[in-house]
């Protein structure tokens, strides 16, 4: 069985014939030139997947395709706007908070979503935001301050990287 | 000389051409999202597999149906064992010269073993499909404990080896020399022994294992991309494996979400990608699920330990050591082949002792089988854990700062290089001058004071010190080889025309930077700007042979090699220089990216105009051949000594027994620093999955052998609320005979950091609780254990 499903993701209406369980991390990377939403847990545990719904940071591994119908998705590929970087992306570039960059577009999109709601936390805010990830790389010292350094840098857009 | 990052030379200004702080080239693309990791990868017409894994951990099986599997619309094939057999692929060498069951046929020997592999048009319909496939099974009695493994009464395990009689799976290996270590402890003033575990843990990179194997039955050719940390080697095991020829397999990489170690060893559902696609003619997929990750891929440690040491006069004298290594069902331990354990035997640490001896056995139990270096250099973090207890339960018992004992007991500068009584050659090292290092930046003294004004409040506070010594960078041909391949590395450097490089290697990275790291230098000593050195790994097909990243050997090894390719273009260089300025190579001298004349230095030429110049019709020197470019294979001497002082000061909440890690000090010594900026992230991650070790990550299993640690829910990894602002300081020994005078660091902090934690845990209950130690991981169950002076819980 299989129904229509049409998920707005980025600013685009994407419709497919998908079996009513299928999960949104799946929807999305199964979309053409959508790959950056990783996947990492079976068990909702590890953050590689979060994307931004209606702007707040989901775990797109536990929500299923359907239920984000009606809803604004955005992921780690509208980041970039006119060749123009977040600055949050900056940040991780210049302090080094990514190594494989598996872990990195979740962490990201958490931080999009903190900076939205708090464009100047403390430290102690930044690191219960992306407490619900998981990154075995940087041990999260460069990824709290690159969270740091976008909320002091707000209009850095210069594109570098 | 003492130096914190701040005034390293190459220290935080960005320096655009050569060593120093630059910003990383992979990014551009990771933060985009635009990586391209395996499972981002969609081959026309590719199949999807699923492996059915085994619910016993020992159990004979009768049968399996895999009818109803067969019959579900999307399915397009179900392997088991039997269908291997005709492949030839039922079993396949592990790492250790010990086979392994692909598909297990006669019997399953570990919980999470593969049964059988269903080829279906999509993931989840090849998921569903594994529940239609019935498996009749007689269970049996498990061996879950190692030191029970070799009882007369264990269940034999590998029934399927010819002569194997009893769950031994190598005999007892030894270094040192235990007649003059017994002679040490009869002279000895003190003697301390202790019991210890090295608990299962897992390396769990978060992007899990998996291939995509491509079989074109017409032309014979395998394409497999895979996320490994040693393709060539890789594809000299599927050549033997598979029997295809090893020039028709291609092995691409791509971007790999970290491996630890995890992405070394072979696994079994790569042999059913291959063998699905050779079966179907069609690209299959099999990415396993983060269960199958914890459960079946390769462990690390499980050692237990019984330690002894000694001193006498106040100093550490000796060091007595016998273990079980306790490998699972099959050996599939990563070492050199003559090294059963490993590195293990440089377990005398950073300390000049009299005599040691070291006894290793391994058993086989009915466990997943493993036994990787979770960053780590061939259980040197096994090693170096066993000695710093020893010494931290000795200055315990001496009544000694943990600090002063270490300091009266350091090998000294002038002692350099230094034979350890177990066989290694130590190349360089200060260790006094980087343990004051660490002291000054924790503050130590202070800490002291804090602690006793909190202990006289009842607060427990605790502070932690380690230090240690690894061997990295496997390693001299003479000496190392795995599965009879030398452990060297080659790298092939390419300069076209208009001054641009390509430079290959063999090692691979897996978020470690090569791509920069490798880039600078080339740029520190050609001169040519690293945006404009493109760095290539991790495609068979386009890099030269080498055995890959892990043990901390990309900087030691593959960075040795590109030192060497860049100079031997520059030699070159300097004979196209030569005819290009009308004199001799040898009035020529070399700055940076330019040959000039001696005496004139208006007088030169710059590496580009050499290459353009190497390309052209212009006349060239006498006998030289054209272009600029040379290969080499890089053979290392001997291992590099990193070293390193780790403190770490804990807060134990007395009501509750969790441990809070509030401060972390590393001071690493790694040599000569290409990039302090990739140095400073390496540590990072490493004292952080060494928290994670020390206090929360453990593979356990219940007496019938369930895995009881299978996801994320019950394998727990630190987060950023786990990890405190870690405080790093950097010490500069050279290493002497590396051609950069680098050697290696990805892994020390993981080797360091469990020792430092346990102390500091022990230190803030010895006074009060009489607590001396506590097996890892630190949990809040197992230390209130300890704090009320009961049997801790099993690991
Ligand atoms: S994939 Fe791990 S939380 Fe979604
Ligand atoms: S950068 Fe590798 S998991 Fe975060």
């Amino acid at each position: 069985m299989s129904v229509q499903i049409t998920v707005n993701i980025n600013g685009e209406d994407v419709t497919r014939e998908e079996e009513p369980r299928k999960l949104l991390v799946h929807f999305i990377r199964e979309t053409p030139g959508l790959t950056g939403t990783h996947w990492g847990c079976d068990t909702s545990n590890c953050g590689a997947c979060v994307v931004l719904m209606d702007g707040k940071p989901v775990k797109s591994c536990t929500v299923l395709a359907a239920m984000a119908q009606g809803h604004q998705i955005r992921t780690v590929e509208s980041l970039e706007r006119d060749g123009r970087l977040d600055p949050v992306q900056q940040g991780f570039h210049e302090l080094h908070a990514l190594q494989c960059g598996f872990c990195t577009p979740g962490m990201m999109m958490t931080a999009r979503a903190l900076l939205d709601a708090n464009p100047d936390p403390s430290e102690a805010e930044i690191r219960t935001a992306i407490s619900g990830g998981i990154c075995r790389c940087t041990g999260y010292k460069n990824i709290v301050a690159a969270i740091r350094w976008a909320a002091e840098h707000p209009a850095t857009v210069e594109q570098e990287a | 000389m003492a130096v914190t990052t701040e005034n390293l030379p190459s220290g935080e200004q960005e320096r655009p051409i050569g060593f120093g702080r630059l910003k990383r080239k992979e990014d551009a693309r990771f933060i985009r999202g635009k990586g391209n990791y395996l499972d981002d990868i969609r081959l026309p017409g590719m199949l999807h597999a699923a492996i059915l894994r085994s619910p016993y951990a020992h159990a004979k099986i009768n049968s399996i149906d895999t009818s109803a599997a067969l019959a579900h619309p999307n399915v397009a094939a179900v392997i088991t064992a039997k269908d291997l057999e005709t492949l030839g692929l039922a079993w396949m060498p592990t790492i250790s010269y010990d086979t392994q069951a692909v598909l297990a046929g006669d019997k399953v020997r570990f919980q999470g073993q593969e049964v059988a592999c269903v080829i279906a048009t999509d993931e989840y319909s090849a998921r569903d499909a594994l529940a239609l496939i019935e498996v009749d099974y007689d269970p049996l009695p498990a061996v879950v404990n190692a030191r029970k493994a070799l009882d007369p009464d264990a269940p034999l395990i590998r029934d399927d080896k010819q002569g194997q009689l009893d769950n031994l799976a190598s005999p007892t290996w030894e270094a040192g020399d235990e007649e003059a270590a017994d002679r040490v402890f009869a002279e000895a003033d003190v003697v301390v022994e202790q019991d210890m575990i090295y608990p299962r843990c897992h390396p769990a990179p978060l992007e899990t294992c998996g291939m995509i194997a491509d079989f074109n039955p017409q032309t014979g050719q395998l394409d497999i991309y895979n996320g490994n940390q040693a393709p060539h080697a890789h594809r000299t095991v599927y050549a033997h494996v598979a029997g295809l020829a090893e020039h028709m397999i291609r092995i691409r990489c791509n971007d790999i979400g970290g491996g630890f170690g995890n992405k070394v060893p072979v696994y079994p559902g790569y042999v059913c990608a291959i063998a699905g696609s050779i079966v179907a003619g069609r690209p299959v997929k099999w990415i396993e699920d983060r269960s199958e990750n914890l459960m079946s891929t390769g462990f690390a440690r499980d050692y237990v330990m019984h330690g002894a040491i000694c001193a006498k006069d106040g100093r550490i004298t000796g060091l007595k050591v016998d273990v079980i290594a306790d490998h699972g069902a099959f050996d599939s331990t990563a070492q050199p082949t003559k090294f059963p354990a490993g590195f293990f035997h440089i377990c005398c640490g950073s300390y000049a002792l009299e005599a040691a001896h070291v006894k290793v056995k391994a058993v086989y139990t009915n466990k997943a089988p493993g036994g990787v270096a979770y960053r780590c250099s061939f259980r040197i973090t096994e090693a170096v854990y066993l000695v710093e207890r020893m010494v931290g339960a000795l200055a315990m018992e001496m009544g000694v700062d943990p600090i002063e004992l270490r300091m009266r007991s350091f090998i000294a500068p002038e002692q350099f290089p230094y034979e350890t009584t177990t066989g290694w050659t130590f190349d360089s090292g200060d260790y006094a001058n980087t343990m004051r290092v660490a002291m000054e930046i924790a503050g130590y003294d202070e800490l002291r004071r804090e602690q006793a004004e909190k202990r006289a409040r009842g607060e427990l506070m605790g502070i932690g010190v380690a230090f240690f010594t690894e061997g990295v960078g496997a390693g001299p041909r003479k000496h190392m080889d795995i599965l009879g391949l030398s452990m060297n590395d080659g790298a092939d450097l390419r300069i076209h025309p208009s001054g641009k490089a390509v430079v290959s290697l063999s090692c691979q990275t897996q978020g470690q930077g090569h791509e920069t790291t490798f880039a600078q230098i080339v740029a520190e000593e050609l001169g040519i700007p690293p945006e404009d050195v493109e760095v290539r790994h991790g495609d068979t097909d386009k890099s030269p042979y080498g055995l890959g990243t892990y043990g901390s050997r990309s900087t030691p090894v593959s960075g040795g090699a590109v030192a060497i390719v860049s100079r031997k273009v520059r030699d070159k260089a300097r004979l196209i220089a030569a005819t290009m300025l009308e004199t001799r190579p040898e009035d020529l001298a070399w700055e940076k990216g330019r040959w000039y004349v001696k005496g004139d230095p208006e007088q030169g030429v710059l590496i580009e105009q050499i290459a353009a110049r190497a390309y052209s019709g212009e006349p060239l020197p006498e006998g030289y051949e054209g272009g600029l470019d040379a290969q080499v294979i890089y053979d290392p001497p001997n291992l590099t000594y990193p070293y390193g002082a780790y403190i770490a000061v804990v807060d134990i909440d007395p009501e509750t027994a969790a441990v809070k890690v509030r401060r972390f000090i590393a001071v690493d010594d790694c040599g000569v620093r290409i990039n302090p900026m990739i140095v400073d992230g390496q540590i990072h991650g490493g004292i952080a999955e060494g928290i994670g070790i020390a206090l929360m990550e453990v593979i356990t299993f219940d007496e019938e052998g369930n895995c009881l640690n299978g996801s994320f829910m019950d394998y727990l990894i630190p987060t950023a609320l786990e990890c405190p602002d870690f405080e790093l300081g950097a010490t500069v020994t050279p290493c002497p005979h590396h051609p950069l005078g680098a050697k290696g660091v990805g892994e020390s902090p993981n080797v360091g950091t469990p020792p430092a934690i346990v102390a500091a845990v022990i230190d803030a209950l010895h006074e009060t609780h009489g607590v001396t130690h506590i097996d890892m991981p630190c949990t809040p169950a197992r230390v209130w254990a300890a704090m009320q002076g009961r049997p801790e819980p099993p690991q």
